[in-house]
């Protein structure tokens, strides 16, 4: 996903610095990632914390969103 | 424009999306999961089940612990999973979008973004519902769950992470190529990959004797609620960032009007 190559910059359109964009990205992207794993994974494949609260809380956004379920 | 200015048009574009989304699969997607219910309760599924509770949700294993109400899962529970999901999607379609302005060929920032809203939606959600669809309850084996999950994930990570190779290759090709054999060689290149991946991968059936008119209209709720969510993040996160950088641009030209006087 390294894009480090400066291209040929087009004239009108500026672009995000990668150096700039890259921070914010890990940051989101973790969260992000954290997020969607409690809405689609949790407590059936990895049981994170233990029980089924969160599980059967957002059970029905998980089959609807396509996530595997049971 | 600045990475942030993309985020928050994402996490707006994102929030919307998840309630588009609650809206669409409450109306039309929760029917269909409560005939499921009603049938795995009713014990009919030919495969037998370790669900055993009548009253509650269900809860996969026989510990008993947490009881979520059939009420609150199909309201609050549902708008949780779509809004937090819609959020993080917007978040990253944003970032992504903020990755490609002005180094996709000529596009304008209006223009790229959508298309990194297109190809999220091809590769995040359309292909990867292709080969392992959504499955409404009752159909799945609890034994099975940490497999159909690993096979869930790896199959979107392969999807994405081609996906986005294929668009870096288009962007190096546009200049030789020109537009149409671009497209051609980049979309192809992806679908050659994903259908040799899925063809490799293992498939999940477990269906069993599940009635295929409840299926149907199960899958069918499912992908309008997903391509709800993709089609609101895309539009108004186009909306969003068009506005942002016509913005920009009278600025821009208002400042060298004044500098050139
Ligand atoms: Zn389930």
């Amino acid at each position: 996903m390294a894009i480090a190559t400066p291209a040929a910059p087009s004239v009108e359109i500026p672009t995000i610095p990668l150096r700039e964009l890259l921070p914010w990205l890990l940051m989101f992207a973790l969260l992000a990632v954290l997020t969607i794993f409690f809405v689609s994974a949790d407590q059936g494949a990895i049981s994170i914390p233990a029980g089924t609260a969160i599980h059967e809380w957002v059970h029905d956004g998980r089959h609807l969103l396509g996530y595997p379920c049971h | 424009m600045t990475a942030r200015t993309f985020l928050i048009h994402g996490l707006i574009a994102g929030l919307l999306a998840g309630f588009a989304a609650f809206l669409v699969a409450y109306q039309i997607g929760e029917p269909p999961v409560e005939a499921a219910i009603a049938l795995e309760e009713a014990g009919a599924p030919a495969d037998a089940h370790t669900h055993e509770s009548p009253e509650a949700g269900h809860s996969h294993d026989d510990e008993g612990g947490t009881e979520v109400s059939r009420q609150n899962q199909s309201t609050w529970g549902l708008l949780t999973g779509t809004v937090a999901i819609g959020t993080a999607l917007g978040g990253l379609v944003a970032l992504a979008a903020a990755g490609v302005v002005g180094r996709i060929g000529r596009l304008r920032p209006s223009q790229s973004t959508a298309l990194v809203a297109l190809i999220g939606f091809v590769a995040v959600a359309l292909v990867p519902f292709l080969k392992y669809p959504a499955s409404p309850p009752a159909t799945g084996n609890p034994d099975t769950i940490g497999d159909r999950t690993s096979y869930y994930f790896a199959f979107l990570a392969i999807s994405l992470l081609v996906a986005i190779a294929a668009t870096v290759l288009g962007t190096r090709l546009l200049p030789g190529l020109g537009g149409y054999r671009t497209v051609l060689v980049a979309v192809g290149s992806y679908l050659v990959v994903l259908v040799l991946a899925a063809e490799l991968m293992p498939a999940v059936k477990e269906l069993g004797e599940f009635p295929a008119q409840t299926l149907w209209e199960f899958r069918r709720a499912s992908l309008l609620t997903i391509a709800t969510m993709w089609a609101t993040i895309g539009v108004v996160l186009v909306g969003l960032v068009g506005r942002a950088h016509e913005k920009v641009a009278v600025e821009n030209a208002r400042r060298e009007l004044a500098a050139s006087l």
